[in-house]
């Protein structure tokens, strides 16, 4: 047994990954399991840190502020146009660190599986995550399996956590939107949330739309080189930009005004959700970023961000107004003016 | 969007609100009356209302399914569901519509209730045939739009000998509601000028089924399209008859409705439904032949005869004024328990639930608009 190869001998074949299923016994703490951890998990996830084997990864933090979050995965279907799983728990931590305007170091995943579970699919869903980690250069280096009776998981829930460092003189937060600031986004919403309503059991409609599930943690980058004073960054998933317009201007104790005609959104997208009878504005992203600044250097971001790839189609979307009810509205592309409310519920479709 | 953007043309906008103010004679009232939940929606979502002149004035109507349901008939499916243990599919509207004793659809299923979110009649077909040991019923609802699809998985169901599939029917008939509200318009009920008419229910049941307004009432009804310029041009047309003194159906919607309707979905309607004698509608009370059951020759489908359940009677919760906006005798914001007790969150009523319900249209878009102090200027 060498250090790089942490395998206790003892099984006498291979895991079946065309035919075989997760199993209880691949939960139990027994060879089972860590024949699935060495055959899947290590070998996808491959980095110096995880090959220690232990329980923990043990690593030397660069200088600045340290930067936590935490983010559990349960999409359904396991897998849609764009992604899976795997690759969006490992964007959706990425992204989470990033808006902090920190660089994101190291992922921990930890794993529920459902007895049941194709391995096939897992080890799609593993490839999935070391791809993204590898091409997001963010190693996944600790993690945890543990597997739940036929009926009580959704087949894989996925949570990540991750950490990264904030470099001195950037203070990005919440609560510091102030009135005539200018509200950014970097490119067309609702993708994510169409292409999985497009796979959806019962609804299956056919379309060219896929997940913008990516990392943004490069194009933050780039946003806080060229503007340090950027005063909020979130990435507008679940809830979609309207859910998150209102937790920054409830957080911020200011009103939004948003100008419909300047929001970027694909015509495709757009007719899906007039089918559906959603609003585009509460579908969810996975690779977006709202981006709050200065007005006066609403510009300079806006060109930064159209020179990174992930933020080609960005646009000033609106601005922050001085407000005691807090209300985002928005200036509709009709000519009046309407508000844009938190979601109640789920978006539902409607029958009439 | 082609064919939706036209529809939404801001610049048109303004023009036609220029011509609906230069047609409006000041000191005439106009009281607009829209049937249906998806012209409120619209009015709201595109800010109609501030286009219009003072005087001019949109009273919601009762238009949206789910706000018409009586809450009996919710607590009776729920029964159906708990008590005979069977899957209960139904549209999503209906999942979060307050029932008796702050329970909902949504609730019960928490409980462990086996009750399943549908987007159309051929999800629960296909739920059923998936599971043929287990019975599965339909909840079906809406106005004419959406019988004939009921129509067709009665008559599918039959035709496959699905026989764990049957259908609660809740269908409810657009002009006897219409008529009822006129009949009391001015006397204890809203006072109604004009009618923008149904636009997707007319697509099944045609121009012509209003033709007992004008003789009647003596009001004028344009059949209207659900996209901001259709309420617009429709309202024009209105604000016309209105000046001139007529009473005609006039149908602005030309690009789906015909005077006859499509007359396929009515001969299954007929062959599939019948009238009920009577049926309660939230708000209008109990209005006579105004909703459909399963017809006899296909009884065997009907799922209030295949689970029987002891007639629950709804108790709504005080103080909710659901009936009286649904009249448009109140606006949402007259009601106690709007925006305090009441919300889309935490939803007293089903006019708070639905996006086509007038409370949750004002909770959602006009909270912050002043409408109800400007009219009361112009009533002064």
């Amino acid at each position: 047994m060498s250090r790089t190869d942490p395998r206790p001998r003892g099984w006498t074949a291979r895991l079946d990954l065309e035919r075989g299923a997760v199993d209880m016994s691949h939960g139990s703490g027994g060879r089972a399991m860590a024949q699935l951890i060495a055959e899947l998990f290590l070998h996808a996830l491959d980095n110096p840190v995880l090959a220690q084997g232990n329980d923990q990864a043990l690593v030397q933090p660069p200088p600045g502020r340290l930067v936590i979050s935490t983010d559990g995965h349960v999409v359904s279907p396991l897998f849609f146009p764009g992604g899976d799983i795997g690759s969006l728990a490992v964007h959706g931590t990425i992204n989470d660190v990033a808006m902090a305007g920190a660089r994101p170091l190291y992922l921990a995943a930890s794993f529920i599986l459902e007895e049941g579970l194709p391995l096939r699919d897992l080890a799609r869903i593993v490839q999935g995550m070391a791809e993204a980690a590898r091409i997001a250069a963010v190693p996944i280096v600790t993690g945890d399996t543990k597997v739940v009776e036929r009926g009580k998981g959704d087949g894989c829930f996925i949570t990540t956590t991750g950490v990264g460092v904030v470099p001195d003189g950037i203070a990005i937060s919440g609560e510091q939107a102030i009135p005539s600031d200018a509200i950014l986004i970097n490119g067309v919403i609702g993708d994510h949330g169409v292409a999985i309503m497009s796979q959806r059991e019962g609804l299956g409609f056919e379309t060219s739309i896929a997940s913008d599930s990516a990392p943004l943690h490069g194009l933050v980058a780039d946003m806080v080189a060229a503007v340090p004073d950027i005063h909020c960054l979130r990435d507008p998933t679940r809830g979609g930009l309207a859910t998150t317009l209102n937790e920054l201007a409830n957080q911020s104790g200011v009103g939004m005004v948003l100008d419909e005609a300047a929001i970027p959104i694909r015509p495709e997208v757009k007719a899906a959700c007039e089918l559906l009878g959603l609003d585009p504005l509460y579908v969810a992203n996975e690779g977006k970023l709202v981006a709050i600044c200065p007005g006066d250097q609403a510009q300079a971001l806006l060109e930064v961000m159209r020179t990174h790839p992930l933020g080609r189609d960005a646009a000033i979307i609106g601005r922050v107004v001085d407000d005691p009810h807090r209300f985002v509205q928005m200036d509709t592309a009709f000519g009046g003016s309407r508000i844009v409310d938190w979601l109640a519920g789920e978006q539902l479709p409607r029958i009439c | 969007m082609k064919y939706l953007d036209e529809f939404r043309d801001g610049q048109l906008a303004r023009a036609l609100a220029k011509a609906i103010a230069a047609e409006i004679e000041p000191g005439r009232h106009y009281r607009l009356m829209e049937f249906c939940g998806g012209h409120t929606h619209a009015i709201f979502r595109y800010g109609l209302q501030d286009l219009m002149p003072p005087n001019l004035r949109f009273v919601h109507g009762p238009g949206c399914p789910v706000c018409v349901l009586p809450m009996a008939r919710i607590d009776q499916a729920m029964a159906m569901a708990q008590e005979h243990g069977v899957t209960l599919c139904t549209y999503g509207d209906l999942m979060r519509v307050p029932a008796s004793g702050r329970k909902s659809l949504l609730k019960a299923k928490a409980e462990g209730a086996d009750i399943r979110m549908v987007y159309s009649t051929q999800d629960a077909l296909a739920v059923a045939r998936k599971d043929p040991a287990r019975q599965v019923i339909f909840f079906a609802i809406g106005f004419e739009t959406t019988t004939p699809p009921t129509a067709v998985a009665v008559k599918t169901a039959r035709a496959e000998g699905l026989t764990n599939l049957s259908f609660y029917c809740n269908h409810v008939l657009t002009p006897p509601a219409l008529r009822t509200i006129l009949a009391s318009s001015g006397v204890g009920g809203v006072q109604i000028d004009g009618i923008l008419g149904p636009s997707h229910v007319s697509t099944v049941i045609g121009s012509n089924a209003y033709g007992f307004v004008g003789p009647e009432f003596g009001k004028p009804v344009v059949i209207a399209g659900f996209e901001p310029l259709d309420v617009m041009q429709s309202t024009l047309m209105l604000v016309r008859q209105i000046n001139a003194g007529q009473h005609r159906i006039e149908n602005q919607y030309i690009r789906a409705v015909t005077p006859e309707g499509n007359r396929k979905a009515q001969a299954l309607m007929a062959e599939v439904f019948a009238p009920r004698e009577h049926f309660e509608w939230r708000g209008l009370g109990q209005l006579p032949a105004s909703a459909l059951r399963i017809a006899d020759s296909y009884s065997d489908l009907d799922a209030e005869r295949r689970f029987p359940v002891v007639p629950r009677e709804g108790r709504e919760v005080k103080g909710c004024e659901c009936p009286s906006v649904l009249r448009g005798l109140l606006e949402p914001v007259d009601c106690k328990l709007f925006g305090t007790v009441c919300t889309p969150e935490n939803p007293m009523g089903a006019c708070m639930v639905s996006s086509e319900g007038a409370c949750a249209a004002y909770w959602t878009y006009g909270r912050f608009r002043r409408d109800h102090a400007r009219r009361d200027e112009v009533d002064a």
